[in-house]
């Protein structure tokens, strides 16, 4: 079997101010593979990123890519990285062109190789009009994707983006999963991303692994992870707003909105029985819908669940009252009406 | 990287450097060429002709070399502690970091980099001074083979100090502070001969002095101090500095958390 893209073991970080930022993190990341390291802020996961791509330095453990030991060879491995990191890190002042051909010369690319390469990845990340402008007057998306086409000018066999889409529009968002799933399909780029959006590890992503305070606490398939859901909710567009919040046997049911309501159904439950009652009730649906991130709501749990175990009280409370803040308003919302 | 790729790279970096100080040329070109011209209107000129010699030529004769060597001291020092730190600031070092270029690719570069601005201002102030005196050199090869080290030496300083520094304030203390300080003291404008034997023997411990005393001494043939000596002491210099600040950024001091 081929080597992994990425294996790290026993990787432990501790900054200078004596925080506990890792401590002792085991992954795999097969080559081809598309996966994605998710985590509450303050995870970890720019720390462990960060030790890869040699930003950051690591207190111990092993790091290799495609089976070039770090610490033998960083040079080597460092080759086969492209990075994409998660705040700006370009000059300004420079113009675009000028960005990504330096970066191409640092990986010795002479400006005759590098210059027909910038164009194509300019003009596939929609850049090519800005290359003459300096870097400070792109729009933010614009410079994350300028960041992506200097990660990917030296053609790494391995592309690391830690949050890629933070504050990139849905549109855009879109087309930058396309160019993604585009690399790592006709390419054969490995990609190991980090974000926010559960959705987009649930759209983007095979493989996934859960960080949390330091700790893997899950390193699974995406399709493993979502069978292991039992429950889902689903949005019910009522024809009329009503009055009250019905009570459906057995069910769980919020109001989202006037005419809106949140419905749980539990792995086994039949939506059938959720519908008699509705309609026993007088209420009608016009429209359903799954709501997105069931990947959050798991996540969310199972952050909840290793906090538990880990006994972090404090942060346990703090993840617990913002999740209860955003229900007390949905509830809210619905108990003011009636 | 194989030597192709390294030369590659080096020259991506002293390219980008160079291009960098031309850019904001009204921040690094045009005021040491003012001031200069100050110095040579005022002290030269106009003070200059009351004063009368010093060791034996005109006053302006006498301060040109050693405003050359200022003016190319600050500017690579402030060259390379600028830029270096510019590139922490906007965490674009971290483009460099990530890629397999060598440290002292890294390190060569800036150096490089600092060298040319600080010998552009140098050819600068060279021209300038031409409109007040007649320059002679009597040791070409020697005159160009100090000011070149010098400004090496200066570069590596500017580096070292970007590295440890954490904000902007930090990059213009030692300029401030030492550097101005030692140049003035170094023998721009006086010999040491017109000091008490005390005070000789306290500049002796300046390094500027001898730079600025070598250079004078290409210029002129006359020197307060043993030529052979001064080279050794820079190139001593040199090679323990660049070691220093070569070692700095092996650790990751001050870029690598
Ligand atoms: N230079 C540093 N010195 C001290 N602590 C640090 C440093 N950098 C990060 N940390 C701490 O290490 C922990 C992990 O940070 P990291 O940036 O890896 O989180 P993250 O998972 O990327 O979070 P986010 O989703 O917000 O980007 C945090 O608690 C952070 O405060
Ligand atoms: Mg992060």
């Amino acid at each position: 079997m081929a080597e992994p893209a990425l294996s790290i073991r026993g990787l432990t970080k501790v900054y200078g101010n004596g925080f506990h930022a890792l401590k002792g993190i085991d992954l795999d990341v097969a080559q081809g593979d598309f996966f994605a390291l998710l985590g509450p802020n303050g995870a970890g996961k720019s720390t462990t990123l960060g030790i890869v791509c040699s930003l950051v330095q690591k207190t111990a453990g092993k790091v290799s890519v495609f089976g070039v030991d770090i610490d033998r060879d960083f040079a080597r491995a460092k080759y086969h990285l492209g990075v994409v990191p998660q705040e700006f890190n370009f000059n300004q002042f420079e113009k675009v062109e000028d960005i990504i051909h330096a970066q191409a010369g640092y990986y010795g690319m002479s400006l005759r190789e590098a210059k027909p390469r910038a164009e194509q990845l300019l003009k596939d990340l929609g850049l090519w009009d800005k290359r003459k402008g300096s870097a400070r007057m792109l729009s933010g998306g614009m410079k994350r994707r300028l960041m992506i086409a200097r990660a990917l000018m030296h053609r790494p066999k391995l592309l690391i983006l830690d949050e890629p889409t933070a504050g990139v529009d849905i549109e855009l968002r879109r087309s930058m999963w396309d160019y993604m799933r585009r690399i790592n399909r006709e390419e054969g780029t490995t990609i190991i991303l980090t974000t926010h959006y559960l959705e987009e590890a649930e759209s983007l992503c095979r493989n996934i692994a859960i960080i949390n305070h330091g700790e893997i606490v899950q390193n699974t398939s995406v399709r493993e992870l979502l069978t292991q859901l039992n429950t889902e909710t689903f949005l019910l567009d009522l024809a009329r707003p009503i009055e009250a919040i019905p009570r459906l046997e057995g069910f769980e049911v919020h109001q989202v909105e006037n005419s809106q309501l949140a419905l749980s159904v539990k792995r086994g439950q039949k939506l059938n029985d959720a519908f008699t009652q509705l309609t026993e009730q007088g209420i009608s649906v016009v429209s359903m819908r799954n709501r997105a991130n069931r990947l959050e709501e798991m996540f969310v749990s199972m952050v909840e669940g290793a906090n538990a175990n880990n006994s972090r009280t404090r942060q346990v409370r703090e993840i617990d009252s913002d999740k209860a803040a955003a229900e007390t308003t949905t509830t809210n919302t619905g108990t003011g009406r009636h | 990287m194989d030597p192709k790729q390294i030369a590659t790279a080096l020259w991506t970096l002293v390219v980008k450097e160079i291009k960098r100080f031309t850019r904001i040329w009204p921040q690094t070109l045009l005021p040491p060429s003012i001031t200069m011209t100050m110095y040579f209107i005022i002290f030269g000129n106009l003070i200059g002709s009351r004063i009368g010699e010093m060791d034996g030529y005109t006053y302006m004769d006498f301060i040109v070399p050693g405003l050359i060597m200022m003016a190319v001291i600050t500017n690579s020092y402030s060259n390379v502690a600028s830029s270096f730190f510019s590139n922490k600031f906007q965490r674009s070092v971290e483009e460099m970091m990530v890629s397999p270029m060598p440290n002292w690719v890294i390190l060569t570069g800036f150096l490089l980099g600092g060298m040319a601005r600080g010998l552009g201002v140098g050819v600068i102030v060279t021209f300038v001074s031409l409109f007040f005196s007649r320059l002679e050199v009597v040791h070409p090869l020697l005159t160009i083979g100090v000011v070149v080290l010098t400004a090496g030496l200066f570069s590596i300083g500017g580096f070292i100090n970007a590295l440890l520094a954490d904000k902007f304030d930090d990059i213009s203390i030692v300029p401030t502070f030492v550097l101005t300080p030692l140049t003035y003291l170094g023998g721009v404008f006086y010999s040491i001969s017109l000091l008490p034997d005390f005070w000789q023997g306290v500049s002796m411990l300046n390094p500027i002095l001898y730079m600025v005393n070598v250079f004078r001494y290409g210029f002129l043939g006359v020197s307060d101090i043993p030529v052979e000596l001064a080279l050794a002491a820079i190139l001593a210099f040199i090679v323990v500095l660049f070691g220093v600040a070569l070692w700095m950024l092996e650790r990751g001091q001050g870029i690598r958390s």
